[in-house]
């Protein structure tokens, strides 16, 4: 096994070690289901699909996440493990990759015991599975570009609750900047090509293309290159702010 | 053989340290001195590869830290100042991780993990988590991880602070054991520690060197006067000595 791959295992096991996994998976479980059966209407519909379920996977993300990515780095910095990890002989990027994909696969775990619904789905009615499958891989790529800027962020600070908040944010400019609320206020004086950028950053605009079932590599890459971005930038924050 | 030439870290508003240069030798147990805020600990961040130096080399067994420091890094057993651990891991979880990090498996990482229970007496606290434990258990943590590899240097930001005397004993013990044909760098701010366990010491002050030998060395240069007066021992005449040489200027 790599070093990446056991900083992985220490990392998933830490999260298990306290009852932060346990809370996370159950949390996001009990309001998958106030949000499909109650706010979106699930039965009401008379729908064989989950749109339901996964509209509201954006909103959701934005305050769950940001609690699985805030002590990635902030902790460390904090109790100064930082520096008993970072003298130990790895190479930087391998640590940041470990850490994001243990929190990236605890948020999967989280995402696949959501089957009960996909069971239900296919009890009542005939959905076309393959737009359910495409849906989450969406979310979870989705998932994966939320965890990243939140890696980042923790990076920034040693306060684990400064981290949340400004993930928080960061996450909710991410997910709005194709709405209209963000749109309106760059029409009239900015050029298109830059409303045209900022619209192609909207996490929503890309998901909702991956949810309807439609797997555009574009929007694939999107993702990836999110979560490329916000991890480069997470090693150089480490890099920066470890002296102090 | 740890090499460091013209050795320099500034921060944004200070120099940390100032243009350090000295060796050490295998078989050396260099206690490294000198008031909090002196460039002690940041010396041996640059020397661990944590911090990068501002200019200035560092070699450890002909590595440089900045050109390979996975190589230097896998050489160094390194306790940080406080004995940093994963609070919510178990002693035997947490000395596993390393001992994976550092390229142990199978039974080699089973004995390397029960040789260092025992060097530093862990058997009891075994299976806690490291939260649990006291703060003599927890800087016995910090030394496993740190000898666990069986390192060529060690260095050690101070191993017994806050420890009782018994376990500063057993610390000193252990650093002893350890010393044979290896580098082991020190920082104290206990003088008798170093007349107890070093082979040579230096003191900084401001990031600059300005005191370099033997313990004896050292306290035999005490201004007399100081020593006549209050100090007739020789971690008292070292003090002496240490006070002399740290406090013009200090502040």
């Amino acid at each position: 096994m790599g070093t990446t791959g056991i900083i992985f295992k220490r990392e998933l096991a830490a999260y298990f070690s306290t009852p932060l996994a346990y809370v996370f998976i159950v949390i996001f479980l009990v309001m998958n289901g106030i949000a499909t059966f109650d706010l979106g209407g699930f039965y009401q519909r008379g729908q064989a699909d989950l749109q339901p379920f996964f509209n509201f996977h954006p909103w959701l993300y934005l305050f769950m996440i940001p609690a699985l990515a805030m002590g990635l780095w902030a902790d460390e910095r904090k109790t100064g493990t930082i520096e008993l990890l970072l003298t130990l002989p790895i190479q930087l990027h391998e640590a940041v990759i470990g850490k994001f994909l243990a929190a990236w696969v605890l948020s999967g775990c989280a995402l696949l015991l959501t089957f009960p619904i996909w069971i239900t789905v296919n009890y009542l009615g005939e959905p076309d599975n393959g737009v359910i499958l495409a849906a989450y891989i969406g979310s979870w790529l989705m998932a994966g570009g939320f965890l990243a800027i939140g890696s980042c962020m923790s990076a920034l600070t040693r306060n684990a609750v400064i981290a949340f908040i400004l993930t928080a944010a960061i996450c909710f400019l991410f997910v709005v900047s194709g709405s209209a609320i963000v749109m309106n206020a760059f029409t009239g004086w900015a050029p298109q090509t830059l409303i045209d950028a900022v619209a192609t950053l909207s996490f929503l605009t890309h998901f909702e293309a991956i949810s309807r079932g439609v797997l555009d590599i574009r929007d694939l890459l999107f993702f990836a290159a999110v979560i490329a971005a916000w991890l480069l930038a997470s090693a150089v924050v480490i890099e920066i702010k470890k002296a102090n | 053989m740890i090499e460091i030439s013209h050795l320099t870290r500034k921060f944004e508003h200070f120099t940390a340290v100032d243009d350090l240069s000295f060796t050490v030798a295998e078989g050396e147990v260099l206690g490294f001195l000198g008031p909090n805020g002196a460039g002690k600990s940041t010396t041996m961040k640059i020397i661990t590869g944590f911090l990068a130096p501002s200019s200035g080399t560092v070699r450890v067994d002909g590595h440089d830290i900045t050109e390979n420091p996975i190589a230097v890094k896998a050489l160094v057993g390194y306790l940080p100042e406080g004995a940093p651990s994963y609070p919510d891991m178990t002693v035997l979880d947490f000395l596993g991780f390393i001992a994976e990090i550092r390229g142990f498996s199978g039974k080699e990482k089973d004995q390397r993990i029960e040789q260092v229970i025992n060097d530093v007496a862990l058997g009891s606290v075994c299976e806690q988590t490291i939260d649990t434990l006291s703060k003599g258990f927890k800087r016995r943590v910090g030394l496993a991880q740190a000898i666990l590899h069986d390192p060529k240097v060690l260095i050690l930001d101070e191993p017994t602070d806050g420890l009782d005397p018994n376990q500063k004993h057993q610390v000193r013990q252990l650093i002893r054991n350890l010393a044979k044909d290896k580098i082991v760098i020190v920082s104290t701010h206990i003088l008798e520690e170093v007349s107890a366990v070093c082979t040579r010491a230096i003191i900084i002050a401001n990031g600059r060197i300005v005191a370099d030998g033997s313990p004896q060395e050292l306290e035999a240069r005490a201004p007399t006067d100081a020593a006549m007066a209050e100090a007739p021992s020789a971690p008292g005449r070292l003090e002496a000595f240490f006070r002399s040489v740290t406090e013009q200027g200090a502040l």
